[in-house]
């Protein structure tokens, strides 16, 4: 089950907002795409994105996938623990899993995101 | 394969003091002579120690740990794994070819230049088109070097085209090539039989393509039977049509991608001219362009002067050179002693046997297994096993695996990409029906075995499913002591 | 012929299995318009007997260095290759194998190549290598777009004015249309002028391209090359020579970054410029950016030690437009005579060959010196290759090495050719393998073309 508190990205990255900054993840269905996750490439600390930007990389042995930014901000930080352990983002996407912490520039809330009930209607329609 | 043999590392193997080659005569053991000391290693390189017979022991058991073309039937699709003529290794290693220094002067080597020349001929007539380069030390490299003439002849014309069209079902190799050469790479969607989706295909057919990338016969094997018109709609656009040579197999002396519309292309003589794979290379990957790119083409060329040849590196619109020297000659002084081999009714013939035993095949499998593209397939086909997968949970990897107990070398799998559970098989023209008539009934039969033991195979080699996880999350690449 | 083993009846019978009259009708699917109705205009076939002596008399056009004594370098150099290589590397097994995608078919040539980047990082003193490119010159380009990935500057590229020709040349061709571009420092007497290159390097710049030795056989300033480097956060690029590190600091123990090399002095036959491989290291910190293919340990489901093509996520078949680089083959063979070469020399064998070297060309210059043959130029430390300048009042360079080859010798390469203006200036290599009698006779030989006029 996705969390109902967090906000959700067409290309299945979470947001959860936290003052004017936020928490980005991958969710449970993104993760289970990629069986056995073997790296995860973030941005550097400082880095402005804009929303629909490239955030980062995600690899399993035979694949790699693009990380989105869903929100336009600042790189306030990002989980270092998934350099040594990048299974955390398969074991845990919603907690230790998470990827960046942004400082958001305009609101989170923006039009293209989605709560967990549409997301989840929009992954029922992906064929698997 | 016998499987009990040591296979500790070189590293593990080493003794200090144990020597191999030796040098005698060496005055002076040191190098301060002659050198300033800060230039100086204070050790010497910490290579491994060993004696003739440990070296020879070593990698004579590793290469019994290799299934190859002389000891087994290897049909890997897209790769044309064809037998490569022990007459080559011998000519190609005569001092006269294999001692020529590459910046010795054109005057000691006029019978070099003369194949090299006559070589570039006759890859122009194999592919209907004007001029060659040799210089392109693979097919990725070809595919670049000819993307890069295509850039400086737009260039030259003083038209800014930016985009590169290719399709879906094509090698990795295109795309990548595309952007290292300036361009924007643009995916076209193929039909279920890998054909050019025409509708998608006009619809991003615009005046900024640059050139539209094609691999014909397609990697399903099957000719691309719209190919002319095609090439016509590129051309009124103004664009190029390239052609990947991968799959010439198929077509030496039956069709030219000159004739049918191609403006350059690639061969890989490593496959269609027998250069032996050498378990990844050296390849080789001359191109072929029509009249109008040739001022573009790299340096340097081999002409002929005064009825004699030179390397000539003065072009002012060359896009100048892409490797030293002047490309993988042992590989194309293989493919110019197989054509002279062969002449022009043996290449025709290579084609058509390659094409004969891949439908052979194909026909023995039908039926038995899903089969992806049309009945016309060319010299290798593509079969599905999603079914197999859905119903028995058994992978076309498994597959694969399994074969290799059996002494035969696995398809090619997973490729093209379009095609789910995809198992590309190439016989080649060397294999008479009887190596394809066993492979087909051993291949029928594993389809009923065991699903487990055919997730765990293979079970008869010296290892079985390596780790690739652990390969990629923690990367041992190279011996560590201690 | 076509090496086709089926039999007429063969044919008949896999034609009626298959369910057509011919083997024409097998190609149907070829519209007739792009259909070849003539033969191929190429020659007529020719039994082994044959073509074995035509082959052997278009081979008598051409005299080799096993005809002429080779002087000859300028990036590709005749040492002496153990019968070890040939005969190892010539076994079938290797030779006739496809890249090793089914690592349990293949653990020969993976192993083998496992063993490779071991060697390579033994030898460069770097700690990642991958498992060979094509040549040295792709190898440098190959490094350099490694270079703009990794920094991700795209300021024009710095290259050593006495970096291979070649070198410079194929990297200017692969940066063609990617928006950077090469630019030559400045040199002092052959050699890479230290003071502007602290003041042509700015934040933009993503690296400094250095050969070492140089093209001109001169030793380059590398610790102080590489401090200025460190402290101008650019990656520093080094293209050794990989025979000179039986004595020469390695580029690691310098502070490159990035260490790529022409690998044909290892095991590769001249061949007139190919098959050769390129060699490419880097510090492991670079790993995600290495072009090329990587062999990786690991073990199997029953935890036996094995090997497997690794973080092949880099590679274009996964990456396809965002491959930071094209490359799809190592130059297999190429990096297993490497290996073997490497293993046959040892510590002790590498060194004893750079130090034959070094003592020959010694030996060479001080003869050419003695007969008045020319003046080799010694402004700086070298190791096996050197400038010779000829007498002002006998013949060019060009000229000198063609009546060379009139006598006997491969005399050496015409600086002419790649730097116009140095028409006098002839550049020469000396091997382990020449001997006093061919030293003193190449002297000689010289002496009489340069004073004939």
């Amino acid at each position: 089950m996705n969390p109902s508190d967090l906000r959700y990205a067409k290309t299945h990255e979470w947001v959860r907002a936290d003052g004017d900054e936020c928490v980005i993840g991958l969710t449970r269905f993104a993760v289970d795409q990629l069986t056995d996750v073997t790296y995860i490439q973030l941005p550097a600390v400082g880095k402005k994105v804009k929303a629909g930007d490239g955030l980062g990389e995600i690899e399993s042995v035979k694949a790699v996938s693009d990380i989105y930014a869903p929100v336009t901000g600042k790189v306030m930080a990002v989980n270092t623990d998934l350099s040594r352990d990048p299974g955390l983002v398969s074991r845990d996407p919603y907690g230790a899993g998470w990827l960046v912490r942004l400082r958001v520039e305009g609101a989170v809330e923006s039009g293209h995101l989605m709560d967990a009930r549409a997301y989840e209607a929009q992954v029922s329609e992906t064929p698997h | 394969m016998n499987k009990n043999q040591s296979t500790g590392l070189l590293f593990e193997l080493s003794r200090a003091g144990r020597r191999c080659h030796q040098i005698d005569g060496v005055l002076r053991n040191d190098a301060s002579h002659a050198i300033p000391q800060r230039f100086l290693a204070d050790a010497p390189v910490p290579l491994p120690e060993l004696g003739e017979l440990d070296i020879v022991r070593h990698y004579t058991n590793l290469s019994s740990r290799n299934m190859a073309i002389d000891t087994h039937f290897y049909p890997l699709g897209s790769c044309t794994m064809k037998y490569n003529p022990k007459r080559h290794e011998r000519m190609v290693s005569d001092h006269h070819f294999a001692d020529l220094h590459p910046l010795q002067p054109a005057s000691t080597c006029q019978g070099m230049l003369s194949v090299l020349h006559e070589m570039e001929m006759m890859l122009a007539e194999i592919a209907g088109l004007h001029a060659c380069s040799l210089q392109p030390s693979a097919g990725a490299q070809g595919e670049l070097t000819a993307l890069l003439v295509a850039a400086a002849y737009f260039r030259h014309r003083g038209e800014h085209r930016t985009k590169v069209l290719i399709p879906d079902s094509a090698h990795g190799t295109n795309p990548a090539s595309a952007v290292l050469a300036g361009f924007e790479a643009v995916t076209v969607k193929s039909t279920p039989d890998g054909m050019v989706d025409i509708e998608d295909f006009t619809r991003k057919l615009d005046d900024s393509i640059a050139v539209f990338m094609i691999t014909n016969p397609n990697t399903l094997g099957l000719f691309e039977g719209q190919i002319t018109r095609i090439a016509d709609m590129v051309h009124a656009r103004g664009g190029l049509v390239y052609l990947d040579g991968a799959n010439m197999n198929a077509i030496l002396g039956i069709a030219r991608p000159g004739d049918f519309g191609a403006d350059m292309m690639h061969y890989n003589v490593h496959k269609t001219f027998t250069g032996p794979h050498g378990a990844g290379g050296p390849g080789s990957g001359p191109i072929a362009v029509r009249s109008m790119l040739e001022p573009f083409l790299p340096v340097p060329r081999v002409v002929k002067r005064d009825g004699h040849y030179i390397l000539a590196d003065e072009r002012p619109l060359s896009i100048g050179r892409v490797r030293s020297f002047h490309g993988n000659i042992g590989v194309l002084l293989r493919g110019y002693f197989y054509i002279r081999t062969l002449g022009p009714e043996g290449l025709a013939n290579v084609s058509r046997h390659a094409v004969l035993n891949a439908r052979y095949l194909r026909s023995l499998l039908l039926g038995k297994l899903d089969m992806a593209g049309s009945d016309n397939c060319l010299h290798e086909f593509v079969a599905s096993l999603k079914n197999l997968r859905r119903e028995r949970r058994v992978s076309a990897m498994d597959v694969a695996k399994r074969l290799l107990d059996y002494g035969y070398h696995a398809p090619t799998v997973y490729f093209p990409l379009v095609v789910p559970e995809a198992l590309m098989m190439e016989p080649t023209e060397t294999e008479g029906p009887e190596t394809l008539e066993a492979f087909a009934e051993t291949l029928i039969k594993i389809l009923g075995e065991d699903p487990e033991m055919l997730r765990t195979a293979p079970h008869t080699l010296s290892i079985s499913r390596p780790d690739e996880v652990k390969a990629t999350k923690e990367p041992v690449l190279r011996w560590i002591a201690g | 012929m076509g090496y086709l083993p089926h039999t007429a009846d063969q044919v008949e019978a896999m034609l009626n299995a298959i369910g057509v009259r011919t083997i024409d009708d097998l190609f149907s699917g070829i519209p007739s318009t792009a259909r070849l109705n003539r033969s191929l205009h190429l020659p007529a076939s020719l039994a082994e007997m044959d073509l074995s002596a035509l082959v052997a008399s278009i081979g008598r056009g051409n005299r080799s260095a096993s005809d002429l004594v080779c002087f000859l370098g300028g990036g590709a150099y005749d040492h002496f290759v153990p019968a070890v290589v040939d005969a190892l590397a010539g076994r079938s097994e290797f030779v006739t194998a496809y890249t090793p995608y089914q690592a349990e078919a293949s653990q020969g040539s993976l192993q083998a190549f496992f063993e490779f980047q071991t060697l390579i990082c033994q030898l460069s003193g770097l700690e990642v290598t991958n498992s060979s490119l094509y040549e040295g010159s792709s190898a440098v380009a190959e490094a350099v777009m490694m270079a703009l990935a990794v920094g991700g500057r795209n300021g024009p590229v710095l290259m050593s004015p006495h970096a291979h020709p070649h070198h410079i040349s194929v990297t200017r061709t692969y940066l063609a249309n990617l928006g950077t571009s090469v630019e030559t420092l400045a040199a002092s007497s052959d050699r890479l002028d230290l003071a502007s290159l602290a003041s042509r390097i700015n934040d933009q710049t993503p690296c400094v391209v250095v050969q070492h030795p140089n093209v001109l056989g001169n030793l380059e300033e590398v610790d102080e090359i590489s401090r200025i480097c460190k402290e101008k956060g650019v990656l520093f690029i080094v293209s050794y020579n990989p025979v000179s590190l039986g004595i020469l600091k390695r580029p690691g123990d310098y502070g490159a970054d990035i260490a790529v090399a022409e690998g044909q002095s290892l095991g590769s036959p001249l061949a007139f410029g190919g098959p050769y491989l390129g060699l490419l290291s880097c510090r492991g910190e670079h790993l995600r950016k290495i072009p090329g293919r990587l062999v990786g340990q690991t073990v199997d489901r029953h935890g036996k030690r094995c090997w497997v093509l690794a973080l092949q996520t880099r590679e274009q078949h996964i990456r396809r437009e965002k491959a930071t680089s094209n490359i799809c083959t190592n130059q297999g063979l190429y990096a297993l005579r490497a290996a073997i070469h490497l293993a046959a020399l040892g510590p002790v064998g590498l060194r004893e060959t750079a130090l034959m070297c070094l003592e020959r060309a010694r030996e060479t210059a001080a003869a050419i010196r003695r007969a008045g043959a020319g003046e080799p130029l010694d402004g700086a430390p070298w190791f096996n290759e050197f400038v010779v300048r000829l007498p002002d009042t006998g013949p060019v360079a060009e000229r000198v090495v063609e009546a060379m080859a009139e006598r006997g010798f491969l005399a050496g390469f015409p600086l002419g050719r790649w730097y116009p203006g140095r028409e006098r200036d002839l550049l020469v290599a000396v091997t382990e393998r020449r001997t006093p009698v061919e030293i003193d006779a190449f002297a000689a030989a010289l002496a009489a073309v340069v004073k004939s006029g």
